[in-house]
């Protein structure tokens, strides 16, 4: 488990590293980006999104050849297919916070050493939406599709 | 388009460093690096199981890392909303559409899409979308920050 957490942290360095040097972490820079009607639209973190994903795209293709994780049992990975409503209605939703407050959970809890008081704000909202979906039942009571009953 | 202010190099390198984090979780303990599903299992908010020192760590690690950038490379620039109440929404809005949503910029927008998944692939069309409109309205009904 101690070389499992050590990996963890180890991938977590670079990560709020890289959140930090590229920008991601500045609430203005990622508004700036999301504002195309500014006369102002600051495309860095599309860089940011490209940059991330050539090391990933390498590493899906390495996966490929794997049979178990380097350093675990197995491969512990989401579906890929399925597209529900709350997969796209979460993902709205998310978008709507991202867009007023300019912050994602990485960035904002990598800022919490950069800009603490504002950071923990967020955070602290942010674990209190989890929380609240937590807390909500996980799937609402489906009712009689009257609407259809005719057919 | 304001390139004088962007910061393609950085963001790109940056980037890079964001994505290498996401190939040693994947490659190294076969997991994604989705910061929202993290933070929900670090804090015990979604079961962690086993994962819970994982995720923990993880977490972590993205506090060091800025610091460690901030100490070597330079000041990091951080420019808040001022409203409280922006902070606020946001952050409950962010909170809640992640997990509802399975995700957020790491898990289905660095991760997800370098895999092609289809689910996130539409996750990250949704978000994207959903985040350029509302900057485009706050900027019709006058809203500032």
């Amino acid at each position: 488990m101690m070389r499992r957490v050590l990996i963890a942290l180890l991938a977590g360095v670079p990560f709020g590293a890289g959140l930090a040097h590229s920008g991601m972490s500045d609430p203005a820079r990622v508004r700036a980006f999301l504002d195309l009607f500014g006369g102002a639209w600051d495309p860095t973190l599309a860089f940011v999104m490209g940059g991330a994903i050539l090391p990933m795209a390498v590493a899906w293709r390495i996966h490929r050849r794997l049979d178990s994780p380097l350093a675990d049992t197995s491969f512990v990975l989401p579906a890929t297919t399925g597209i529900t409503r709350s997969l796209v209605g979460g993902s709205v939703l998310f978008g709507i916070g991202w867009g007023i407050a300019g912050l994602c959970p990485g960035p904002a809890i990598a800022d919490l050493v950069i800009a603490p008081v504002p950071a923990a704000i967020f955070v602290a909202a942010m674990l209190g939406g989890m929380i609240l979906h937590r807390l909500l039942p996980a799937r609402p009571v489906k009712r009689p599709n009257l609407e259809n009953s005719h057919v | 388009m304001n390139w004088t202010g962007a910061m393609p190099l950085a963001g790109l390198t940056g980037g890079l460093l964001i994505g290498l984090a996401g190939a040693i979780m994947l490659l190294g303990l076969g997991r994604i690096a989705g910061v929202s599903g993290m933070v929900a299992r670090a804090t015990g908010i979604a079961p962690g199981g086993t994962l819970w020192p994982i995720a923990s760590a993880f977490i972590l690690g993205l506090p060091l890392g800025a610091l460690l950038m901030a100490l070597t490379v330079g000041p990091v620039t951080t420019r808040f909303p001022t409203s409280i109440a922006a902070l606020v929404l946001g952050g409950l809005i962010v909170g809640f559409g992640t997990r509802m949503g399975s995700g957020c910029t790491s898990g289905h927008g660095v991760c997800g899409l370098s895999r092609l998944s289809p689910r996130s692939i539409a996750a990250t069309a949704s978000f994207m979308a959903a985040g350029f409109a509302t900057v485009a309205a706050m900027r019709a009904l006058g809203v500032t920050l």
